[in-house]
């Protein structure tokens, strides 16, 4: 909404100043997204009387006057305006002034040859309208040497959002009544002009519809002669963005735009038979004012006469009957219409306009007749013409809602005392009538108040929200208590322990392109956007390595020598009951270098499938996870390395993490240089820690030393070392803590189809140093459990 | 006698110039070994009668322990030598690099999210999840947005064709609301809390992207009022921001779900082309600045939520916390939260160990 300030001192007797105005807008929720001021553009503009005017003497369309600008000597100035003549008076802008129209800067300059001090200005060159023939004239009276921004009468605009609940603050007039009641001024009577209503409305008027129209009031003007409005209109129009384009079209916007009351006038040349307020019929099609075709439906609410629809109800005028200049007889409509659906209508049309808005959410019902009188006032007293009575069809809603009131909620809910004749002041102020036992009645305008809550609204707001003071909320005793659940404490040490091993956080999007999700679905059904902003955002990621490989190509084409990045978010499927199951998942990407060439480490080494181990172990031990009892099995999925890759699994079923390098296929489908290698940690399968107390079990280091011995077996090549170390662990389980592999070979001096591992095992001794037979035992058993995998001692 | 006088002095002699530990060891064979002179010498004290041995043996002995400490200490002096050549020898160039460890850093998103965890943990809140693909009921229906809401509208909400077994749209979550309605259905009341997300609208511009973080903030107690929520905004921001001069605004608005709504603004200053959040946004160089929406939770929300108004009321806040974090932290670009690119990660995350903590304060100083 916009307005000029004098608009707004149409409706409120004040002297405040317009900052002090703004202030008040911004406190009773009126927010002021801008202030423009007129007078600002038009600095530099002076009411100037011309004395002399001769010809230029090098240029027969040129004149050279002199102008006086009411202090000091007479300036010369070269004007090339036809109707420049000594004795009239005009704008002249001074040197140093900008012209509105065109940011040009005004100076002293010589136009072939003869100095000129200024510009004598047209109505265009001013942004006041289009008239560029010649120099503005003012009137006789026009004081000489003063601002012309200030004779023009150029009004500060401000523009304020007003929030979809008030409706009533869609007019000058609501806005005036809202500062009124915060102080700021006096309301005005509405100016009504008078005129004499004669005879029958000779149009008959009904609503098929009472549901979708309530209410549809007319009256016909006969005699009317349309033409340009007045100035006031056509600058309190201009000032709130509206073009004018005839009095009687400006008329109606004007009683919208002051009022906050949308009407509509037809030419009633071009209307036949009555004219009627039903539902469309589906298929039926109308040229909208907007030069556009609409298809409606029997859902939607028109205006039509014998032979067509003449309105989209609420919305949009017809071309076929719109006033033209030529137009002498028409027929004022002012109606309401249901809310709702004037909002499914609007929305089904993709079609919006400065009455649906109002419309929609909701017109005053008892500004009907006021409304369609000042209307048909204006109409007659500047465009002439002879009214009819008004003929009514219908009657808009008139039962106001009554809300028994407690004044003590202000304090309870809004935590500001308000003094009990303050709040029935305020809530009189803004058109509610409070009876003594605080039965408020609300105006029938106020479609936003519901209940008791709204009214302390109302009554903070324009007592000040600045009013109510701050209050702690009441506190637990001692300290505060730990909020965070398991999880939530997960999260956090993860994200810092992923973080202290040198990785990157990143947050890619949820969304991805739908070829990259299907990638990652592994058979699992995708959730993908009916509506998504892009085919880049489409699916949600089943997996977080898409988003992040896609960031390490974006890095490597950047030329980014790695790319070490993790991710804590959720990954999306399908859960119970048609809801999504979210999996709250650590996902990381490896790529580029591991470490660049070096004088000490040669070439440039890439990550490898045993980074992404070490990672994920790491990892799931910093989140709790019992890491020793974890078996490496493969099935990492499609997206990896067959070979290269593996899942850490507690049991044959839990999945913990899966790790190790991406598939050159998903290398090839996201158009990244390898070797990359990733990590996805499963949070949601990481058991929680059984053990909840602080204290740990007791411990006492042994007193005596542990031994290790080395073992070297040749086995099989297929056997996985893994397999064999826990084979060995298992041997003597009260004395072997520990089973480490530091050896691995194949090749010269091993048989074919067979390597040898090498294995440090960890003995402990309990009460007693071991005794040579005790360790010669354990060392059989240890040989045994090779044996029972194929291994064999190596001599 | 004189024999073993003029072998002792040759032998110091000897000792003396030996030049190497090799050197030094054929002295002591030739000496001390098992066939050295002094050895040998001192064997034959043991075919002496005792006069002889007393007057033999201490010229023996003397010459044994001159000749032992010579050794000694010639050997300590030449392997101090040894050692100072071989420490020279071993000179490095301490000015070659040393193997850089890469350094991780924490995401500015998920540092602001463990800020507010525990700024507000102090204030007894707890921290709420939701899910992020959501139903309408829970993300407009209970908040009081009816089938007409504006909001629902395609060009705002993603959605997906899928319908709940309840026949619910399936949507992605367009705020963290629906969060406030699903604590209130499993907790109760009274609640405190907040819950920080992931959201999604469908808007992309140079400010806006169609992913994007808030927090939202709830509390439902028997008496809890606009007071409460001015109180908690206030002290929260002057917490985060670790600055006693935050001022805030609060203009009347309009929201759905709350009655009366509140427009939050901070008041801040621009200093070298940055906002500087701080003093009254109406003082000299200063400006309004909006942070978000809040209000007394509207009483059918409540019913929504299976609360009966008449027992409980409240406040709830929204706030959009790549804001707050770009306001705090200086990033001027949000598209480039979502970008994954290390040298920006590097430069606004943050290290592991800045945990925020309310004894060293939650911010993390450049």
């Amino acid at each position: 909404m916009k307005f000029s300030l004098t608009w707004l001192k149409d409706h409120l007797e004040t002297t405040a100043t317009v900052a002090e105005i703004c202030d008040a807008l911004n406190a009773i929720g009126l927010e002021v997204e801008g202030v423009e001021d007129p007078a600002e553009k038009l600095s530099g503009f002076r009411v100037a009387h011309v004395l002399t005017a001769a010809r230029h003497p090098d240029a027969d369309k040129l004149q050279v006057l002199t102008v006086d600008t009411g202090e000091g000597d007479p300036l010369q100035v070269v004007c090339g305006a036809p109707n420049a003549r000594a004795g009239m008076k005009g704008v002249l802008g001074l040197p140093g002034a900008v012209v509105p129209a065109n940011g040009m800067v005004l100076k002293k300059s010589a136009i072939r040859g003869v100095e000129s001090n200024g510009m004598m200005c047209s109505v265009r060159e001013l942004e006041l309208g289009e008239d560029h023939d010649g120099i503005i004239e003012l009137p006789e009276d026009a004081p000489v040497g003063s601002d012309f921004a200030s004779y023009h009468g150029a009004s500060p605009v401000i523009e304020v959002a007003v929030t979809p609940n008030r409706p009533d603050c869609m007019g000058v007039y609501g806005i005036a009544r809202d500062l009124a009641a915060k102080g700021l001024g006096t309301m005005k009577p509405v100016a009504m002009p008078s005129f004499a209503a004669e005879g029958a409305c000779p149009v008959e008027i009904r609503t098929d519809d009472p549901e979708g129209c309530p209410a549809f009031y007319g009256r016909v003007i006969k005699g009317v002669k349309n033409g340009p409005s007045p100035d006031w209109l056509q600058q309190r129009l201009k000032s709130a963005g509206q073009r004018p384009i005839s009095l009687l079209v400006d008329l109606t916007n004007y009683l919208m735009l002051g009022y906050g009351r949308p009407a509509h006038v037809y030419d009633l040349a071009k209307l036949q038979g009555a004219v009627v307020a039903r539902r469309a019929k589906d298929g039926e099609e109308v040229l909208a004012l907007n030069e556009k075709t609409y298809t409606l439906d029997s859902g939607m609410v028109v205006i039509a006469d014998d032979v067509q629809v003449h309105d989209i109800a609420g919305i949009m005028g017809g071309e076929h009957s719109g006033v033209q200049d030529d137009t002498t007889d028409v027929l004022l409509e002012i109606a309401y219409f249901d809310p709702a659906r004037i909002g499914a209508t609007g929305r089904k049309l993709g079609l919006s306009s400065d009455a649906r808005t109002r419309f929609e959410r909701g017109v005053d019902p008892e500004f009907l007749d006021q409304g369609l009188d000042l209307l048909t006032g204006l109409i007659v007293e500047l465009a002439g013409g002879t009214a009819s009575e008004v003929v009514r069809a219908g009657s808009p809603p008139s039962d106001a809602k009554v809300i028994a009131f407690d004044p003590g909620l202000t304090a309870r809910l809004g935590g500001v005392e308000v003094p009990e004749d303050e709040q029935k002041r305020i809530l009189e102020s803004l058109g509610f009538t409070v009876s003594a036992d605080w039965q408020v009645t609300c105006p029938l305008r106020r479609h936003d108040i519901e209940g008791p809550a709204d009214l302390v609204e109302e009554v903070v707001r324009i007592h000040g929200l600045d009013m109510v003071a701050s209050v702690a909320l009441p506190r637990v005793e001692g300290v505060a208590r730990p909020t965070a659940t398991p999880q939530q404490k997960l999260e956090r040490g993860l994200r810092r322990a992923a973080a202290a091993s040198g990785l990157n956080e990143a947050v890619t999007w949820s969304f991805l392109p739908t070829w990259a999700a299907e990638h990652f679905a592994s058979d699992q059904p995708l959730w993908v956007l009916a509506n998504p902003i892009s085919e880049d955002m489409k699916a949600m990621r089943p997996s977080l390595l898409p988003g992040l490989l896609m960031a390490a190509k974006r890095n490597a084409d950047r030329g980014a020598a790695a790319s070490r990045l993790f991710e804590i978010g959720r990954r999306y499927f399908r859960g119970q009951d048609g809801l999504s199951d979210e999996k709250p998942t650590l996902g990381i990407v490896l790529a580029g270098e591991k470490t660049p060439r070096g004088w000490q480490s040669g070439k440039a080494q890439g990550f490898d499938a045993y980074d992404a181990k070490a990672l994920a172990l790491q990892l799931l031990e910093a989140a709790g996870a019992p890491v020793a009892n974890l078996m490496v099995m493969g099935e990492a999925g499609a997206q990896f390395h067959p070979g290269q890759s593996a899942t850490l699994r507690l049991g044959p079923k839990t999945v913990l993490a899966r790790f190790g390098m991406v598939h050159p296929a998903t290398l090839k489908a996201f158009d990244a240089d390898g070797p990359i290698a990733a990590v996805e940690l499963f949070l949601d399968a990481i058991p929680p820690k059984k053990n909840a107390a602080f204290a740990r079990a007791g411990f006492t280091p042994p007193a005596l030393q542990a031994v290790t011995r080395d073992f070297a077996f040749l086995v099989p090549s297929a056997l996985a070392a893994g397999d064999l170390a826990r084979a060995l662990q298992g041997a003597d389980k009260a004395s072997i803590t520990g089973v480490r592999v530091f050896d691995v070979f194949a090749g010269q001096g091993v048989p074919e189809g067979h390597k040898s591992i090498a294995i440090e095992v960890t003995l402990q001794p309990g009460e007693s140093s071991f005794k040579d037979a005790e360790l010669k035992a354990i060392a059989e058993k240890v040989v045994a459990a090779a044996a029972k995998l194929g291994g064999s001692l190596r001599g | 006698m004189t024999d073993i006088t003029s072998q002792t002095e040759a032998a110091l002699a000897a000792i003396a110039a030996a030049d190497s530990l090799d050197a030094l060891e054929t002295q002591r064979l030739d000496t001390l070994g098992k066939k050295g002179w002094v050895s040998l010498a001192l064997k034959t004290l043991g075919g002496m009668s005792p006069e002889e041995r007393t007057a033999a043996a201490p010229a023996i002995q003397s010459a044994r322990a001159s000749i032992a400490e010579a050794l000694e200490t010639k050997k300590a002096a030449l392997e101090a030598a040894a050692l100072e050549q071989q420490l020279a020898r071993e000179r490095i160039d301490l000015t070659l690099p040393a193997q850089v460890a890469p350094k991780g850093s924490v995401h500015p998103v998920s540092q602001v999210m463990d800020e507010l965890a525990e700024i507000f943990a102090d204030l007894g809140f707890a921290v709420a999840t939701g899910p992020e693909i959501e139903d309408d009921w829970h993300n407009f229906t209970a908040l009081n947005m009816d089938e007409t809401h504006p909001a629902r509208a395609m060009h705002d909400t993603f959605y997906f064709p899928d319908k709940t077994g309840e026949c619910r749209e399936i949507l992605l979550r367009t705020h963290t609301s629906p969060v406030q309605i699903r604590a209130m259905l499993d907790q109760g009341a009274p609640i405190r809390i907040i819950a920080p997300g992931r959201v999604y609208r469908s808007d992309s511009d140079a400010t806006h992207t169609p992913m994007f973080h808030q927090v939202e903030g709830l509390v439902i107690d028997r008496d809890i009022h606009l007071g409460h929520l001015k109180w908690t905004l206030e002290t929260f921001f002057k917490a985060f921001f670790e600055r006693e001069d935050i001022t805030l605004r609060l203009r009347p608005s309009y929201f759905p779900f709350t009655e009366p709504s509140v427009e939050v603004d901070v008041g801040y200053s621009t200093e070298g082309g940055r906002r500087v959040v701080g003093g009254r946004g109406d003082a000299p160089g200063h400006a309004w600045m909006e942070l978000g929406g809040s209000g007394m939770v509207n009483a059918r929300v409540l019913e929504f939520a299976g609360l009966d108004p008449a027992e409980w009321q409240g406040f709830a806040f929204g706030l959009g916390i790549d804001r707050i974090a770009m306001l705090k932290y200086g990033m001027n670009d949000l598209r480039a939260f979502f970008d994954g690119d290390p040298r920006w990660l590097a430069h606004y995350g943050f290290s592991p160990f800045d945990q925020p903590t309310l004894s060293a304060g939650v911010g993390a100083r450049a």
